[in-house]
């Protein structure tokens, strides 16, 4: 079984949902990514969603944006945010790990190429932004090949038809984009997202995750009562904007650590209370 | 989903895109979830108004009326005379309202905005000329109009968002990124994600996701239309050669597209060399990138090795873009065009050669084209006809040239 599907297995045994933390790899440098992510686990994250940095993110607000920036300054490339994985495995076997970003990096290496070596670095998942399925004829393929997931979005304005076009394709769980807009902008209006997701669990028996709008415990643990996981992003992207470049390198990743840790411990409470 | 195009048998070059919105490998809709269903509704619009015969006439009487169109097919006599080969027509988009063909799509975009109930347009622009065509059809309806253009463009160009203003449309300045045009672009797709309700995107180029390139060259083709009548009637057959500058792609896919299966017409799409090719410090993405995925198509693009955007460089803000419409990578790979550069330096020598020798001061953009029927037209024979594509008027750069030879205001 795949690490997703188990994970998502085990807290449905547990009645409990998944707490997804996001953060850009190499956000404000390359040093801090390993230990965030071990951190991250540690205050209750159930699945690891890793940016990949990207020049042009068309999806995402400013937060994001910046993080890209910042991580590019280092020229953190998606072979680097595969190694970080690849050590991150070294000491944690069981935290599944889904990358999300944007094609062209993707593109560029080569699908089957990219596959095998997200494979062998230890990704579970993959998210690609911008590529819909009607465009994944041999992305998908590629993907499933290797054991890795391919996750798709659902928007507010996705039909219903396409609904089932996209989660016919979809594996591991599927990603409800709760606001019409980019990451980290709008406020999400509860109740919509809950009969939307109504809607989705018509369609497939894939966990849903919700994400785009969820800023602090209080909307996640709203959000954990309708859907199966709570992705939070912008939220600690922006700790990590707070601190960088104002201490040396060292000080600053030791407190934006500090910082996403409170962060997600006070939502993994509300989330299980 | 099916287009009056592509009924037919796909046996004739003009027959592309295929239903999914494909030149072969490159086009398509590479987009966030959230756009799909936007991108299938203007979709749904498009294929229906072309064939709808109110809208197409009221699209003719815009172009005419509004426009100014046709433009005329101009023989220029000294120039020719003096590069001593080709007959050399200009194809003259400059003399269009607000000076450049831009204005041929948005005049045709902002009517389709209109019969979709949107209330509000939204435009990315560089060297912001589509910004201005943008906002002056915008004031002509009295809807909201949001231009994005990148913060060093912003610079650059201080004269045209000065008129956008004038226009009534409110500039936003894009600070991420290279702060240019594909900044400005993505800027502009994020403000499309959020108020896809009411807005409606007018993009400038013929490249974006599928149905944005087929529709902007849909529109831009009436360039192409009038040249090869014009041709017939000035010469009585068609051109040897189309020339044309190339940024996004659309002067010149609109001039192009309607010779496109008149296999004896040569095509020539010239991009910016900047400070030359070798250099890397240049926008030629067909002369010198790669195919990926940027701005919802698959193109040629200006990427490094792990699928970066890099910064292009061009004296023409207008050309300055790390990408192109993907018809034109289509184009290249089946070798129907051929794509070639030009530096900033030949592109300035023939802004001053045309302004000199015809009296027609032409836009910096338009100047690479110019620059490389310089190099064309002595090559071939004086019987031979070439159509070069005079696609925007050089007001706004005259700022810029003059800094160059060291002069000031």
């Amino acid at each position: 079984m795949s690490r997703i599907k188990s994970c998502f297995a085990q807290l449905k045994e547990n009645n409990k949902k998944a707490l997804v933390p996001y953060v850009a790899a190499g956000d404000p440098n390359p040093e801090i990514t390993l230990d965030l992510m071990h951190a991250m686990v540690k205050s209750g994250a159930d699945i690891i969603e890793l940016g990949v940095p990207f020049s042009d993110p068309m999806a995402d607000g400013p937060v994001i944006q910046k993080a890209s920036e910042r991580a590019l300054i280092y020229g953190t490339s998606l072979t680097d945010v595969l190694g970080i994985i690849k050590t991150f495995r070294e000491d944690n076997n069981e935290t599944p790990v889904v990358l999300m970003g944007y094609l062209n990096p993707i593109e560029v290496m080569g699908y089957e190429v990219f596959a095998k070596a997200a494979h062998d670095a230890g990704v579970d998942g993959v998210l690609t932004v911008d590529i819909p399925p009607e465009e994944a004829q041999t992305y998908i393929p590629a993907l499933k090949e290797f054991d890795l997931d391919p996750i798709f979005l659902l928007s507010p304005t996705t039909t219903k038809e396409r609904m089932k076009l996209i989660c016919q394709y979809a594996s591991g769980f599927i990603y409800y984009v709760a606001v019409k807009g980019v990451t980290g902008t709008s406020a999400l209006d509860t109740d919509e997202v809950a009969r939307r997701l109504k809607i989705i669990k018509e369609v497939t028996d894939l966990p849903v995750g919700v994400g785009f709008g969820i800023k602090n415990a209080e909307t996640a643990a709203a959000i954990g009562k309708v859907s199966e996981a709570v992705v939070v992003g912008s939220a600690l992207v922006n700790l990590v904007e707070q601190n960088a470049h104002a201490l040396s390198n060292a000080e600053g990743n030791e407190k934006i650590i500090k910082e996403i840790s409170q962060v997600l411990l006070s939502m993994r409470s509300a989330l299980d209370a | 989903m099916t287009t009056h195009k592509q009924e037919q048998a796909p046996q004739k070059l003009s027959d592309m895109p295929d239903e999914s919105g494909h030149f072969g490998q490159y086009g398509g809709i590479f987009v966030p979830e959230t756009l799909m269903e936007p991108l299938n509704e203007l979709n749904q619009a498009y294929v229906h108004y072309f064939q709808d015969q109110d809208f197409l006439a009221e699209l003719d009487h815009d172009l005419a009326n509004y426009v100014g169109r046709p433009s005329p097919l101009y023989f220029a006599e000294r120039w020719s005379r003096e590069l001593g080969g080709a007959k050399i027509y200009l194809k003259r988009e400059d003399l269009n309202h607000t000076g450049a063909h831009k204005i041929n799509n948005t005049v045709g975009q902002m009517l389709l905005a209109k019969r979709m109930g949107k209330t509000r347009i939204i435009a990315e622009t560089g060297a912001g000329q589509h910004g201005v065509a943008t906002a002056t059809v915008a004031a002509r309806l009295g809807l909201e109009c949001v231009v994005y253009m990148g913060a060093e463009d912003i610079q650059r160009q201080a004269l045209n968002v000065y008129r956008m203003k004038l226009l009534g449309a409110r500039v936003v300045s894009v600070e991420s990124g290279s702060r240019t045009l594909k900044d400005a672009l993505n800027e502009a797709m994020r403000d499309w994600v959020t108020n896809i309700d009411n807005t409606f995107y007018i993009i400038g180029t013929a490249a974006g996701p599928h149905p944005y390139p087929a529709m902007v060259r849909d529109f831009q083709a009436i360039i192409g239309r009038e040249a090869k009548e014009q041709i017939q009637e000035h010469e009585g057959r068609l051109p040897d050669a189309l020339v044309a500058c190339i940024g996004g792609g659309s002067n010149a896919i609109g001039l192009f597209y309607p010779f496109v299966d008149d296999m004896d017409v040569s095509m020539y799409g010239v991009e910016a060399a900047g400070h030359g090719l070798e250099t890397g410090e240049h926008a030629a993405p067909l002369c010198a990138g790669k195919p990926g995925v940027l701005h919802g198509n698959r193109t040629y693009l200006m990427e490094d090795r792990h699928g970066q955007i890099i910064p292009t460089h061009s004296v023409s803000a207008g050309l300055d873009y790390p990408g192109v419409g993907p018809e034109h990578s289509w184009l290249k790979d089946i070798g129907r065009a051929n794509y070639v550069a030009v530096t900033d330096e030949e592109a300035l020598k023939g802004f001053h050669d045309l302004t000199l020798t015809e009296g027609i001061m032409p836009a910096l953009e338009s100047s690479h084209a110019i620059a490389y029927v310089t190099k064309l037209a002595p090559t071939m024979d004086k019987e031979q006809l070439i159509i070069m594509n005079l696609s925007g008027r050089g007001d706004k750069d005259i700022h810029t040239v003059a800094t160059i030879d060291g002069i000031e205001f």
